[in-house]
């Protein structure tokens, strides 16, 4: 069992992924460069954090096109555990595996803080840890707040597909929106940086059982 | 075989806040520009295509516009067109 981290040119959180994956939680995984086509050995792929493309035209619009992620839709179609952090959450919705999209954050501030999250639906493996409700993830992003249409919102309301709130909506997001799933669950997209709270020594370890769902 | 240039306008739709062009239509006031309502920022992308007839060259850029340029989910996009 191992998990794949793909790494586009200005990927940053990569190298952190691997230390939540691995280095705390002892899950075999390799980086996996954007040119790489062979995803085959992989139970779970994870698209990091960072600005892949130097987030040129619009965040994750040009990292779609990587040879990687035209494999990636083949293993999520063939319900392949995907988990999109941060700018791996925009190439999500540019490459359509999940609706909707993230623009400019409300106020423009680059906000770097801990955001505290309410758990919407249990319903995934990758929320089933989460007993109480709560937890407090990392964020870190100029442009996280979600948008859809209502349409797709009540969508998502009926799929069940709406994982994460933020407590205190720090971006504007539609619906206090932090994270949300495909209908059958198994590709999540957030805004927070699980990988970041996972190692005791630097600050909090809530993001564990979502990390631990890659190959739970 | 014919050049045409174009430029693709692409703009957020009009129910997307924009936040960057808020600031800006603040920072015109502090100008002492007095009397503007509206102020939103988009994109132009200017290029130079080669193709058969104006209706190729439509017919490509218009895939260009919808699937790269613009996200439709939060944008708009419009062709001026015109052969080189």
């Amino acid at each position: 069992m191992s998990i794949g981290v793909i790494v586009f040119p200005g990927s940053n959180c990569d190298r952190d992924v691997q230390w939540a994956t691995e280095g705390c939680l002892g899950m075999s995984t390799r980086r996996v460069w954007h040119e790489e086509t062979d995803l085959s050995g992989f139970d779970a792929i994870v698209l990091p954090g960072g600005f892949s493309y130097g987030d040129y035209l619009r965040c994750g619009a040009i990292a779609r096109f990587a040879p990687a992620l035209q494999s990636l839709i083949d293993f999520a179609a063939e319900g392949g555990r995907v988990l999109g952090i941060c700018n791996g959450f925009q190439v999500l919705t540019e490459l359509g595996l999940l609706p909707g999209a993230l623009t400019r954050n409300r106020d423009l501030h680059f906000i770097c803080e801990d955001a505290p999250l309410k758990v919407v639906s249990q319903r995934t493996a990758w929320m089933q840890g989460y007993n109480n409700g709560a937890l407090t993830l990392p964020i870190a992003h100029g442009e996280g707040r979600y948008q859809c249409s209502d349409d797709t919102l009540k969508q998502l309301q009926d799929d069940d597909a709406i994982a994460l709130s933020y407590g205190n909506n720090p971006n504007g997001s539609v619906s206090d929106i932090a994270g949300i799933t495909n209908a059958s669950g198994s590709v999540l997209g957030l805004m927070p940086h699980p990988e970041r709270a996972c190692d005791p020594a630097t600050g909090g370890t809530d993001g564990r059982r979502m990390l631990e769902a890659l190959l739970g | 075989m014919p050049r045409f240039q174009a430029r693709v306008l692409v703009r957020l739709r009009p129910s997307v806040l924009d936040p960057a062009g808020e600031a800006a239509r603040g920072a015109a006031e502090r100008l002492g520009v007095e009397g503007l309502s509206k102020l939103r920022i988009g994109k132009a992308v200017e290029m130079e295509i080669e193709a058969s007839d104006e209706a190729e060259a439509r017919r490509r850029l218009e895939l260009l516009s919808d699937r790269l340029l613009a996200n439709p989910v939060i944008e708009d996009w419009s062709l001026e067109l015109e052969q080189s």
